[in-house]
């Protein structure tokens, strides 16, 4: 029973961390074709940012309820201003490019960004705790929860909610959808195809540093961080089908429950669950499991 | 029959693998890790032909290196023909089993499968405390029934066997490029179905350019163990692949030897990278990418054609 | 198309001569510095490294240091460091430790964190006839499996923390029944929980193992590692975690009141006890790799150590800073043992047999190469637990085990000696 309720609470949990890292990176593939590397660094530059406001807001002894306030602005001004700076200042440029080489355009910025980061940051941990710990705890049963995590689920409920009705349910997000099925004729039938890129760039990576901003209260925001979470991120998005952001919540819950899974009764295989998740559902459907079909060359 | 080019290059080779007695010992060692991986990156080349990208070479790359490992601990022996073979057996196997799986994937997915393959192996081997577990092992330096000459501080075997390697694979690859199969490639990059129309199996083509790069690139792998002397599991991490594809599209696809020149000039890099700047060699590396990207779409191997047309005009 | 090729071969052969040439010029003691200056174990291990290293040089450059460290330099030589980054493991540092020796003409080499670094180095190093000094890492296999004349290591083994860990619990923990751990999914994690769970079948056999994790290095998120330590409690949990993987499982775990009722005993916890302090509970069991920083006997040289420390850094020193400090000082009294006159630089071989089974006085106290037929060093290893008087941390229930009673006898592997029930130890 309480192996049961720990596996569910545990995966839905990191599910939910997973699906907030992932939804950038599905939304920017989808619309623009790029594999974005970078991603994990707009992850790290949200967390960093995030942490070292936190620091200083509360060494202010300001009211602490509006900390939370602070890291949705951090995350947003963040996002924006590295959004833009990639995007107008490089990728640009760029567009057309094989599909292969922009993953290495992005990899070449994840590394300026990582040095960059180094740079302003420096190589010390930042804390920003106090969000995390004044939410308390709840006991079920005989376990107890942070109650930041089950706050971390219900916001990415929003988000994704948010994600879907904008992109299912308005009139901007039907032109989104008609570039992601096919970028020429909605540029022909007058879709303005690069505004629409710089909007989609800026709000993955808003997405991104909203993923890190929401982190960075339970952890320890250190050098690396991004370039750990990519890889993670990426199976997600495979698992779901690229593009997909429905295919990304489902490939989070299946990636979290499954390590949660492996966590509780046999931990030994941590290292392995993500990418055996992977293999299991390549080899059953492999484009992922929502992939967005695509017209056959001939 | 030799004709003018394979004199050449027969010539090339000597003249490289004399120029190892008097080079500093560095350098002949920072080239023989270099060639290892770009033997490597020729592998990735053959795939990227067929507008296949690997992120997972590190697979085979390891496999070789710890076949080396393994086969030199437990069989003691240090014979650097034995080795070799053994290495390249591994990275058969393996692929021939591997690769019927994944030739039926394309574009980013193949790219994932590939990894993910890599990933497992990663997981296995840091989960074996018998093999060192992340931390690996180390490996005794090879010789030929014996025969390990020391220049300038070090056994410069490994060195010899690289570049004849490098010529010999390359070589075969130039060839292999030119033969129907390797052609057929091309063809399935641009479209696959008309290949299929014109009779040739697609999946087949694929399966063999698979295992062609499997065996290139545990040769590299089982080249660095005898170099380096150690072998962790890091060689399969996805950071060791990327590496390789990063070698492969700053070079270029556009011959056999850009993979190998390629992966040469990149470990100049970022060796001076590291000296030069040991807190940002990051960004370096991360600038130098962009700018061979921006300014020379087709890898440095495009220099080449541009020096030409410099110098006939 | 070929001379191409041959024309490119001989400018980058051109290229590379002019900056090789230009590399070696030097009448300094050149020192070559490996730590970590990227990724995650830049900040608790590598910087702090860096920094003690600047430290030390520039006061035995400036000739401030008590005896027998006063002379200035190295034999009355100024050092001049070099460092690189020890990222990008063990294949790129061997390549690395080439270009040090050869291309910058480094004199010895200081260097190296990783465990998989610490054992591909020597190898190099022997080749190349360099002293080189091994400062940090811990695995006690690099000495196990070879002998080498030319490297050194003057921290002790990762052996030393878990027998340790073992005795003090045993001693402290009232009702020990049942431990668990958990640890990162890596020689250094595995390690750590191999010997502490075998050091525990000798010491105290009734003690059961409630649940091991091991999750992926640098993985940050620990909810469901904390639900099983929950679902499955015991009175201590072992843990090597260090850097950002520690201070987030101590943030998670606290947060949910994982260490309300279970204690945690943290191998690596002395780095993070200065800027982390807040959040470490209240008995934490906490060890610092050897008696470092919190855990340094009282002597003038660490009084002046960690007050010169603070001032130009801000915070007190970690043990890799000691680690680092006592390399760096083992290698100068050698230096000046092999040497016949006033500056000169003695040969490496010289250097390397003033070198073995040397012992000398450090700010954490003395350090003996006793081990690995003089290239090994053993240290006291102390234990505490955390404990915040107004706010201020204050190690309480502080017990320091003499070197011979948790180090292996010259010669013998660490897990033979666990096995055997600790034969030879030397406990008062």
């Amino acid at each position: 029973m309480n192996l049961a309720l720990a596996v569910l609470v545990d995966g839905v949990v990191y599910s939910s961390w997973l699906f907030l890292i992932a939804a950038g990176l599905t939304l920017i593939y989808g619309v623009m074709k790029i594999l974005n590397m970078a991603h994990g660094s707009f992850y790290a530059i949200g967390a960093y940012s995030g942490a070292s406001l936190i620091g200083v807001y509360f060494a202010g002894g300001n009211p602490p309820w509006a900390s939370y306030l602070l890291l949705i602005g951090v995350a947003m001004v963040a996002g924006l201003i590295v959004g833009l700076l990639i995007e107008r200042g490089f990728l640009r440029f760029m567009y057309g490019r094989d599909e292969v080489v922009m993953i290495l355009v992005t990899y070449g910025i994840l590394l300026i960004l990582e040095d960059t980061i180094k740079l302003l940051w420096g190589v010390d941990p930042y804390f920003a705790y106090q969000p995390y710990t004044l939410l308390g705890r709840t006991k079920i049963s005989s376990l107890s929860f942070a109650n930041y995590d089950f706050m971390l689920i219900a916001v990415t409920a929003v988000v994704a909610f948010i994600l879907w009705w904008s992109l299912n349910r308005t009139k901007a997000g039907k032109i989104l959808q008609s570039v992601i099925h096919d970028r020429e004729i909605a540029g022909a039938l007058g879709v303005n195809v690069t505004k629409i890129f710089t909007i989609t760039f800026v709000i993955g990576a808003f997405l991104g540093a909203f993923a890190g901003a929401m982190t960075a209260p339970g952890i320890s925001v250190v050098p690396g961080i991004g370039i750990e979470v990519i890889i993670l991120a990426f199976a997600v998005v495979v698992i779901g089908g690229l593009g997909s952001v429905g295919g990304a919540f489902v490939g989070a819950l299946i990636v979290g429950l499954s390590r949660a899974l492996s966590v509780h009764l046999y931990p030994d295989g941590e290292l392995f669950v993500i990418y055996g998740v992977m293999g299991l559902v390549l080899a059953f459907r492999p484009q992922g499991l929502f992939a967005i079909a695509s017209a056959r060359k001939i | 029959m030799l004709n003018k080019n394979s004199l050449i290059l027969l010539v090339l080779a000597v003249a490289l693998i004399l120029i190892g007695l008097v080079m500093p010992y560095w350098f002949s060692f920072l080239v023989t890790v270099a060639l290892g991986k770009g033997l490597v990156v020729l592998g990735l080349v053959i795939l990227m032909r067929a507008g296949l990208v690997s992120f997972g070479q590190g697979l085979y790359y390891c496999a070789g290196a710890y076949a080396v490992g393994a086969f030199s601990h437990f069989v003691e022996t240090d014979n650097v023909i034995l080795l070799l073979a053994v290495a390249m057996l591994a990275g058969l196997v393996i692929s021939s089993v591997v690769g019927l799986l994944l030739s039926r994937y394309r574009d980013i997915f193949f790219a994932m499968f590939s990894m993910a393959f890599s990933m497992i192996l990663y997981g296995v081997l840091v989960k074996s405390a018998e093999l060192g577990s992340s931390d690996g092992f180390n490996v005794t330096s090879p010789s030929l029934f014996g025969f390990a000459p020391e220049v300038n501080g070090g056994s410069i075997l490994s060195y010899w066997v690289a570049i004849i390697l490098a010529f010999v694979f390359g070589a075969i690859i130039w060839r292999y490029f030119k033969s129907p199969m390797g052609v057929a490639g091309e063809a399935i990059r641009e479209n696959e179905i008309r290949v299929e129309y014109l009779g040739v199996s697609v999946q087949k083509v694929i399966y063999i350019k698979y295992i062609m790069a499997a065996v290139l690139a545990s040769t590299g792998g089982a080249i660095t163990a005898m170099t380096v002397g150690h072998i962790d599991p890091e060689m399969a991490y996805w950071t060791t692949s990327g590496e390789f594809v990063f070698i492969a599209l700053m070079a270029g696809t556009g011959h056999v030897a850009a993979p190998l020149l390629g992966a040469v000039i990149f470990e100049l890099l970022r060796s001076f990278a590291f000296q030069v700047s040991p807190y940002t060699w990051q960004m370096i590396l991360g600038i130098t990418l962009l700018a061979i990207i921006i300014f020379l779409p087709k890898g440095l191997w495009s220099l080449k054609d541009k020096l030409m047309k410099g110098a006939k005009s | 198309m070929l001379k191409t090729i041959s024309k490119i071969a001989v400018c980058g052969a051109l290229a590379l001569g002019t900056v090789v040439s230009a590399a070696n010029a030097a009448d300094n003691y050149k020192l070559g510095l490996v730590t970590f200056l990227s990724g995650g174990a830049a900040g608790p291990f590598g910087v702090p490294a860096k920094n003690g290293a600047d430290m030390i040089i520039d006061a035995i450059n400036a000739g401030t240091l008590p005896a027998p460290y006063n002379k200035v330099g190295m034999n009355g030589v100024k050092i001049d460091p070099v460092y690189v980054d020890e990222a990008g493991g063990a294949t790129k540092q061997v390549s690395e430790y080439r270009n040090l020796v050869e291309r910058q003409g480094v004199n010895a080499v200081v260097g190296y964190i990783s465990s998989g670094d610490c054992l591909a180095v020597p190898g190099v190093a022997e080749e190349m006839k360099k002293v080189t000094v091994l400062f940090d890492c811990g695995t006690p296999r690099v000495f196990e499996e070879a002998d080498y004349k030319y490297v050194f290591r003057t921290a002790s083994t990762t052996t030393m923390d878990s027998v340790a860990a073992v005795r003090y619990i045993s001693e402290k923990v009232k009702g020990l029944k049942s431990v668990s751990g958990i640890n990162q999914n890596y020689s250094f994690g595995q390690d750590s929980w191999n010997d502490f769970s075998k050091s525990l079948e000798q010491l105290n056999a009734g003690v059961t193992v409630s649940t091991t994790q091991f999750p992926k290095i640098y993985a940050g998120q620990y909810g469901a590692e904390v639900s099983a330590l929950m679902v499955n409690p015991s009175e201590v949990i072992h843990s090597s975690f260090w850097g950002g993987d520690m201070e987030a499982f101590l943030l998670q775990g606290s947060a949910r009141g994982l260490f309300d009722d279970q204690q945690v005993l943290l191998t690596c916890g002395e780095t993070a006890l200065y800027k982390f302090t807040d959040n470490f509970p209240e008995g934490t069991i906490v060890g610092g790799r050897g008696p470092n920083g919190i855990f340094a006997p009282k002597s003038d040289f660490n009084d002046w150590f960690q007050k010169e420390f603070k001032a130009r850094f801000g915070t007190e020193p970690t043990y890799p800073v000691y680690h680092m400090v006592q390399a760096i000082l083992g290698l100068k009294l050698a230096t000046e043992k092999a040497a016949a006159a006033e500056g000169e630089i003695p040969t490496d071989e010289a250097v390397a047999s003033a070198f073995e089974y040397l012992e000398y006085d450090t700010p954490a106290g003395k350090v003996v190469m006793a081990n690995g037929n003089g290239h090994q060093a053993i240290q006291e290893m102390v234990f505490g637990q955390v404990s915040k008087v107004d706010g201020e941390l204050v190690m309480k229930e502080v017990v320091r085990y003499p070197a011979s009673c948790v180090n292996p006898p010259n010669g013998v592997k660490a897990e033979d000696w666990i096995a055997s029930g600790f034969e030879g130890a030397v406990c008062n």
